[in-house]
């Protein structure tokens, strides 16, 4: 008779830098040089000043429901940078980060919170998937698209973004046993940003860390400083890295914070107070920039304008052009339905609203403009 | 032609799809090693491989919402549920992500995967085995829903499915797998789906039907005699093949429709309100259906109340021709 211990787990945690901006020399991401950084720092501006911009946008009706992504720009440029372009992402839906820092026509982004399916369509094709709402079932997907890439041997990663509620979805861990056992290049990035919507990380799991739930599938884990942008990218490029190589799947836990509400429907000051959120400001991830850029003598307000004025620019730009784009016409919503012939009941549903649209035009001009 | 039986020309429908185009893929709980419970997929792992057959983990969304990125990434899956009746810890895959992806990515990535699917009832099997769930799956839209009635029509529908660059729901009725056999062309052919097949020609009455209550309706026909019945088997369910029906009830000017699901809110219910908008002042008595009780399907010591019988279909058609 034996009674021992036969397993045991441990997981790493990585912070390369801190809040006052000191580095760990060992730990900073030899690929990454001044410039790169630096690169991450103007998205990370930029993501958090579009990002302001489209919440005010909504506010004034001129956008649909938006969810910020406030106080995770380090998570979201980190890992997006980590990218190459034959990579696969796979969305929830606070992830603009992750497109801006993969290049997406920020127009496009703009556009595609207006509710217009037409600004996914480059985004598909470039390997970038839409905003997936349903809670971690897109963690399915990037198992089946990682999956497709190994039997076709090529050598492209899936990255796949979810929150911290969302491992307490059947999906989730459906997704990582499939993955863990037919070893898929797929990466599995938890932001956990601490809130879904009003319940906190606490009131999902009796779990210390997220990252452990990977212990169950025999999975490569790490949690990071999700605040912390080099030790974000680091991680995903090295959970990337082994992914492409064959070296099966990673899950990497993100700590860090939503500081906006859950969307724009939402008011967090009713399940969370002032000082959690002054704390969190603390560890502001785009300050953590600055500090590093101080601390190794390369700040100057004259860069921080520089940063401010391009980004504002680009912003503008963004949104004039996601907004000015003609209204998607009605026939769209039918023909995206079915891949050759529209069945026929589809075109007969679409001749009845084309009729109901014509009398309402010609009423319309009978009146003299007037919709009565 | 060889003499088989639908779980045969099931099978050999994949192999032919199989060794066509190394992109498709079959996936699902015990179709390797074992062939399936139903041995659909006998063979085929030791002919194309454990790659190219997998048997997965015990996990429905997990087999569904994987073949969604595998068809998002160029495969064409062809995936296994066990029993239709297990295909619900899927369905939010379904409704969510099956039928609406093409639309979500404005046009961009069509799914071309078949999602297979033992169905409905008659053989005495355990509780959740026998549903006919094919309305579920019309109502989540953007899907094609094909069910054969037969040996010959499996393996036309079902290679055709998989070169249908379409999400199709395969439903296999269970009662039909083994209970009979006929000729099948040996080598792969397709029958074009959204197209009804006029089983028998008739100028009585119209009976729309599909699935194994295409076969019962024809023994309820035979055992009629002298009521002229014009048997159309849908064979797909979704986009169904309006034309025909209308063409043979202009003709018949009469119709029953007899399906082994439950009614209310049935395929069943739309095929009656389309003759009714089309074809009312054709009709020369009111259309009616046959179909299982809008009740939870019953254990098996019951299901011989439950289902439509050859008993039922007739009492609708005289019915319906002595109005």
């Amino acid at each position: 008779m034996v009674r021992k211990e036969i397993k045991t787990c441990s997981l790493e945690y990585m912070q390369v830098l801190t809040q006052d901006g000191q580095v760990d020399h060992d730990l900073y991401p030899k690929e990454l040089n001044e410039d790169k950084v630096k690169e991450m720092y103007h998205l990370m501006v930029l993501l958090r000043t579009m990002d302001e911009k489209l919440f005010n946008l909504q506010r004034t009706g001129k956008i649909g429901t938006y969810a910020q992504a406030k106080g995770q720009e380090a998570s979201q440029i980190g890992s997006g940078m980590a990218l190459k372009e034959e990579d696969w992402i796979i969305p929830s839906f606070r992830e603009m980060g992750v497109f801006i820092a993969r290049g997406a026509d920020r127009k496009k982004l703009v556009q595609s919170w207006n509710g217009d399916t037409r600004a996914y369509a480059d985004m598909t094709k470039a390997h970038a998937l839409p905003t997936a709402i349903p809670i971690a079932s897109q963690c399915l997907h990037a198992t089946g698209i990682a999956w497709a890439s190994k039997l076709k041997k090529e050598k492209s990663a899936s990255i796949v973004y979810f929150g911290d509620g969302a491992t307490s979805e059947g999906d989730f861990h459906e997704a990582l046993n499939f993955a863990a056992q037919f070893q898929l290049p797929v990466v599995f990035f938890c932001q956990n940003n601490g809130w879904a919507i009003s319940t906190p990380t606490s009131g999902e799991m009796n779990s210390e860390t997220v990252a452990q739930k990977a212990f169950a599938y025999d999975m490569n884990a790490i949690k990071v400083d999700g605040n912390d942008v080099l030790a974000v990218y680091k991680a995903t490029s090295e959970a990337l890295t082994r992914a492409r190589e064959g070296q099966g799947p990673t899950l990497i836990e993100a700590e860090t914070f939503r500081m906006g509400d859950h969307t724009t429907s939402d008011d967090s000051s009713k399940y969370r107070s002032d000082e959690l959120k002054a704390q969190w400001a603390k560890k502001d991830p785009i300050e953590r920039l600055q500090n590093y850029f101080k601390a190794i003598g390369t700040w100057s307000e004259d860069y921080k304008t520089w940063v401010e004025e391009t980004v504002a620019k680009e912003v503008e730009e963004a949104v004039e052009g996601g907004l000015s784009v003609e209204a998607p016409t009605y026939k769209q919503m039918f023909e995206d339905v079915f891949e050759g012939e529209m069945p026929w009941m589809l075109k007969e549903q679409q001749a009845e609203l084309e009729a109901e649209l014509q009398e309402i035009e010609q009423r319309s001009q009978a009146t003299g403009g007037g919709n009565k | 032609m060889v003499k088989m039986h639908m779980v045969a020309a099931l099978n050999s429908a994949l192999r032919h799809t199989m060794s066509q185009d190394d992109k498709v893929v079959i996936l699902g709980e015990d179709v390797g090693v074992d062939g399936g419970v139903f041995r659909v997929t006998e063979g085929l792992q030791e002919e194309f491989g454990k790659e190219r057959v997998v048997d997965t983990p015990l996990a429905e969304a997990g087999i569904v919402g994987s073949s969604i990125g595998l068809a998002i990434n160029g495969m064409r899956p062809v995936c296994e549920m066990q029993f239709s009746g297990f295909s619900y810890q899927a369905l939010h895959h379904v409704i969510q992500h099956m039928s609406r992806f093409r639309q979500r990515s404005n046009s961009t990535a069509s799914l071309p995967m078949v999602l297979r699917a033992p169905c409905a009832g008659g053989i005495r099997a355990l509780e959740h085995h026998s549903e006919s769930p094919e309305s579920y799956y019309i109502h989540a839209q953007g899907i094609k829903v094909v069910m054969p009635s037969g040996p010959k029509d499996a393996k036309g529908l079902l290679i055709a499915a998989i070169k249908d660059n379409n999400p199709v729901v395969f439903l296999e009725p269970k009662s039909i797998y083994r209970s009979f056999k006929e000729e099948v062309p040996e080598e792969a052919y397709e029958i074009e789906l959204g197209k009804a097949n006029v089983v028998q020609e008739g100028s009585d009455v119209t009976i729309v039907t599909w699935g194994a209550m295409t076969r019962a309706t024809k023994k309820a026909v035979e055992e009629l005699g002298d009521v002229s019945c014009e048997i159309i088997d849908l064979r797909t369910l979704w986009p169904f093949d309006i034309d025909t029906i209308v063409k043979s009830v202009e003709k018949t000017k009469r119709a029953v429709v007899v399906q082994e699901a439950t009614r209310a809110c049935s395929l069943s219910s739309e095929i009656v309100a389309q003759i009714q908008e089309r074809c009312v002042l054709k009709l020369e008595a009111p259309v009616k259906r046959v179909t299982a009780f809008d009740l939870p399907f019953p254990q098996f010591a019951l299901e011989k109340y439950f289902l439509p019988n050859t008993t039922r279909i007739k009492t609708k058609i005289k019915e319906v021709v002595d109005f």
